[in-house]
């Protein structure tokens, strides 16, 4: 990505309310923009440490249930709820994190799914936390100083800062020895012990940030919506984050942004054409086409169609 | 007492077909080391198929299951030549996002073609229960657990004495030797994942009209599956089939003397306790070298 | 100085190794050389913490490393190469190079997000010792090429500076030579005599006996999991034990 182009990106994404029609290409913005910090956090799991978490639902729900009732029932501020689901959803990954050590591959993905699985039922049958099935509605709306988020461009600007402050983690981390480290995990784990790699405080360290981040998502999400129920801890979130994470590109940066604004984009663009079950049902094919054509995902093909071209 | 030999009984009726979808997994991914998130898939298939042969075709219960069999194998077949057998050499995760991809689309296939609200399966077996001293069942559970302890005894017969059995055994063994002794390696792995299939079709056609017949009851099926395969050990077929009545029986229980909400999460607590204290299951002689 | 006391290695029934106890001069190039199966690589494993021993003790100038992960090992300093080659195959010779001196490097998570500008003064100052290190083994032509697509003997020379990046103290060579040209070897030999002169120990194991005899001080012979000999490369040509174990292994397999 060149200097200039950056710029062009950053100067876009700042003034989208002024150019975008309705609030309804708004919303799409701005679920856009969730979707793009939790495939972001998906990444830093499944693209440089290797390993695939399918319960980061869990991760979201955690910080969405969270924040939703430390503002609805206790009163608390937007800021602080934030910051304590942030906290929790990461002692959750600490937990996974931990599991990681013993076990690598499918029996990571097994233990993971039915992490979410567990934290789903409970948020079902703990009714008096979570009212059940019923959900939690009313979830305040977060509030700066004396400005309330309410408004969708408002909220616009918040999830956009989210997304950034996640990119700019996100970069940190993998351009530094940290991202080494996770890399040379993914690449040849015994050969990384051997120069030194603590695989035990990388491990922990991605499953946190990376559970961390999801829990962003979720408290976002929540705050937005207005609304959370067990419904967050759906397979199918899982399923869109991992569609995202490996048809934009595991691995690399720009990669899981590209895949959220597409999969938000495009799900909304084809709601008149097809129904949902069609374009869940176009999603199962699709990830098998991309496992066979388009392994690496669309950012690093484009990448290469660019690099050849000059 | 009574109480409690009737949550066993239930616990066996419901773990027979656990263990069916149990010994299919175990050989798909125990064997072929496989990741088949869409095992579920073949047993809602299973379960749809004996849907529409009973209650469309006029078809009798066992034509139904045996339909229900015949699909399941077919597409499994299918499902392993097409898109499996392309990748053999790549790594397990890549294998893995393939059948996570079957998964959603078979599931949502299904929810095109028969609609998202559940289904009965109409059954020919009087509802009122037999009276067996302290326990009591209805006659079409008793059919369940006798079909599945037949189709169970059928497996372990398959594996063990027929000519196929001992090729997949020694190509899961040891690949290289098997096909210097001129076992067609491609033909046995269509052939375990049509058979693993198949089992899980039956298991869904067995289970269905116990229950609700619905697209996303695989979910569920699928991760009990993957419990029970871990709980008796990879590639291990006596340990499924002892993993899966366990699973069951511990579901009645739970549900009968703890909660019923939590029932599912059974599996689910069974998996991630098992894989941290023992990993290679209850019933493996000796430890897996990773 | 690394030592190796009564270390033994049973699993199943087999004894791969039984009273093993040698040290490993400090500065010198010592060898292990025994048949095949005479729990080399074993003992390499068990002293660099990829195999828990059975019994026994292995110490670096005192302190315990027996028990210790792989990885709290070569912070110590030890450091090994494998049998089979291990590269982070993904990854630019570079990019594998600059991983290899993860030691080197001091940034913490913390630092790393607050990108303070110490840490590029550091990012700059690996990369430069990566280029030194790359330069050293000669593969500089192949810097930013992949290391999965370079030819075997080029892989081998990326893995020993991937080791080298590591800083270690003692290097332990699992097989340095094997699949090698002659003229690779050589190179490999050269190399070789040329981290010892920095001041690295370095521990092999090898089958080539010229190689071995070339460039060893000390050369240690195993044979069905203990210690047969030990001394210097002359000697241990003329030693009876050893001559008998190698015609005893060629003899069986005939």
């Amino acid at each position: 990505m060149t200097r200039a182009g950056g710029w062009l990106l950053a100067v876009g994404a700042l003034t989208v309310p002024l150019w975008l029609q309705s609030t309804y290409h708004l919303h799409v913005a701005i679920m856009a923009g969730i979707f793009g910090v939790l495939a972001m956090s998906l990444n830093l799991l499944l693209g440089y440490t290797g390993q695939l978490s399918l319960g980061h639902a869990a991760f979201f729900g955690i910080g969405a249930y969270t924040s939703a009732l430390l503002t609805l029932k206790l009163d608390w501020s937007f800021w602080p709820a934030l910051a304590v689901a942030v906290g929790l959803s990461g002692a959750a990954g600490l937990l996974i994190g931990r599991l990681a050590l013993k076990l690598r591959g499918a029996y990571f993905v097994l233990v993971t799914i039915s992490f979410a699985g567990v934290i789903s039922l409970v948020s079902v049958n703990w009714i008096e936390l979570t009212n059940g099935p019923l959900g939690l509605p009313g979830v305040p709306a977060p509030d700066l100083g004396p400005w309330s988020l309410r408004t969708k461009t408002a909220y616009y600007y918040l999830v956009l800062a989210a997304v950034a402050l996640s990119f700019a983690v996100c970069r940190r981390l993998v351009r530094s020895r940290i991202g080494r480290a996770l890399v040379a995990l993914r690449e040849n784990e015994a050969l990384a012990e051997s120069i030194g790699v603590d695989v035990t405080h990388y491990l922990v360290l991605a499953a946190v940030v990376s559970a961390a981040m999801a829990g962003l998502g979720g408290s976002l999400y929540a705050h937005y919506t207005r609304f959370v129920s067990p419904e967050v801890f759906l397979f199918t979130y899982t399923v869109t984050m991992v569609i995202m994470v490996v048809a934009g590109g595991k691995g690399t940066l720009a990669g899981p942004l590209v895949g959220a604004v597409l999969f938000t984009v495009l799900p909304e663009a084809l709601r008149a054409a097809a129904s949902w079950q069609w374009q869940m049902l176009a999603y199962g094919v699709l990830l098998v086409a991309l496992v066979f054509f388009l392994p690496r995902g669309i950012v690093p093909r484009l990448g290469a169609a660019i690099a050849g071209r000059r | 007492m009574a109480e409690l030999l009737q949550h066993l009984l239930n616990g066996l009726v419901l773990g027979g077909t656990y263990a069916l979808l149990g010994i299919g997994l175990t050989l798909i991914f125990g064997l072929m080391n496989v990741v088949n998130f869409a095992h579920g898939e073949f047993y809602t298939l299973g379960a749809y198929v004996s849907f529409a042969a009973l209650a469309l075709a006029g078809v009798g219960f066992f034509g139904a299951l045996v339909v229900a069999i015949v699909v399941g194998a077919a597409l499994g077949w299918l499902c392993e030549v097409a898109l499996l057998r392309p990748l053999r050499n790549e790594s397990i995760d890549t294998t893995m996002l393939v059948m996570i991809g079957v998964w959603i689309a078979m599931q949502n296939a299904e929810l095109l073609g028969w609609g998202g609200v559940a289904k009965s399966i109409p059954h020919p077996f009087p509802t009122a229960p037999l009276v067996l001293g302290p326990v009591a069942i209805a006659p079409l559970r008793l059919f369940v657990l006798v079909l599945a302890a037949g189709l169970i005894a059928a497996s372990w017969l398959l594996i063990q004495k027929t000519k196929l059995g001992r090729a997949m055994r020694a190509t899961f063994q040891d690949r290289d030797t098997a096909a210097l002794m001129g076992v067609g390696i491609g033909r046995i792995h269509a052939a375990t994942f049509a058979f693993g299939s198949g089992l899980a079709a039956a298991a869904g056609a067995l289970l269905g009209p116990i229950f609700l017949v619905y697209p996303s009851m695989g979910d569920l099926a699928s991760l009990k599956a993957f419990s029970v395969v871990i709980l008796g050990g990879l590639g291990n077929v006596p340990g499924a089939t002892l993993g899966g009545l366990l699973l069951g029986v511990a579901e009645e229980l739970g549900a009968g003397y703890i909660s019923s909400g939590y029932r599912d999460a059974v599996g689910f607590v069974i998996i991630i306790l098992v894989l941290l204290f023992r990993p290679s299951g209850l019933f493996a002689r000796q430890e897996r070298i990773a | 100085m690394l030592a190796v006391n009564d270390l033994a290695v049973r699993f199943g029934g087999v004894t791969a190794l039984e009273r093993v106890t040698f040290q490993v001069r400090p500065g010198s190039i010592t060898s292990v050389i025994g048949p095949n199966g005479a729990g080399k690589t074993t003992a390499f494993n068990a002293i660099t913490g990829y195999l828990k021993p059975t019994s026994g003790r292995v110490t670096y100038d005192g302190a315990a490393l027996t028990g210790l992960r792989p990885s709290a090992i070569a912070r110590r300093g030890i450091v090994r190469t494998f049998q089979k080659t291990s590269v982070f195959p993904a990854l630019s010779v570079e990019a594998n190079v600059l991983t290899g001196l993860h030691l080197r490097g001091t940034a913490g998570f913390l630092a790393i997000l607050a990108g303070r500008r110490r840490l590029a003064a550091e990012e700059r100052s690996l990369a430069a010792e990566a280029a030194e290190i790359i330069e050293f083994v000669g593969l500089n032509p192949r810097r930013q090429e992949a290391a999965s697509g370079l030819p075997y003997g080029e892989q081998r020379l990326v893995e020993l500076a991937v080791a080298l990046a590591a800083r270690p103290r003692v290097l332990l060579l699992d097989e340095p030579g094997a699949g090698m040209t002659g003229a690779e070897k050589v190179v490999v030999s050269g190399l070789i005599r040329r981290v010892r002169e920095q001041g690295v120990t370095v521990l092999l194991v090898e089958h080539d006996m010229r190689m071995v005899m070339g460039i060893s001080d000390t050369v240690i012979v195993l044979n069905g999991g203990r210690v047969i000999a030990e001394g210097a490369p002359a000697a241990i040509q003329a030693h009876p034990d050893v001559i008998r174990a190698y015609l005893g292994a060629a003899a069986g397999s005939a």
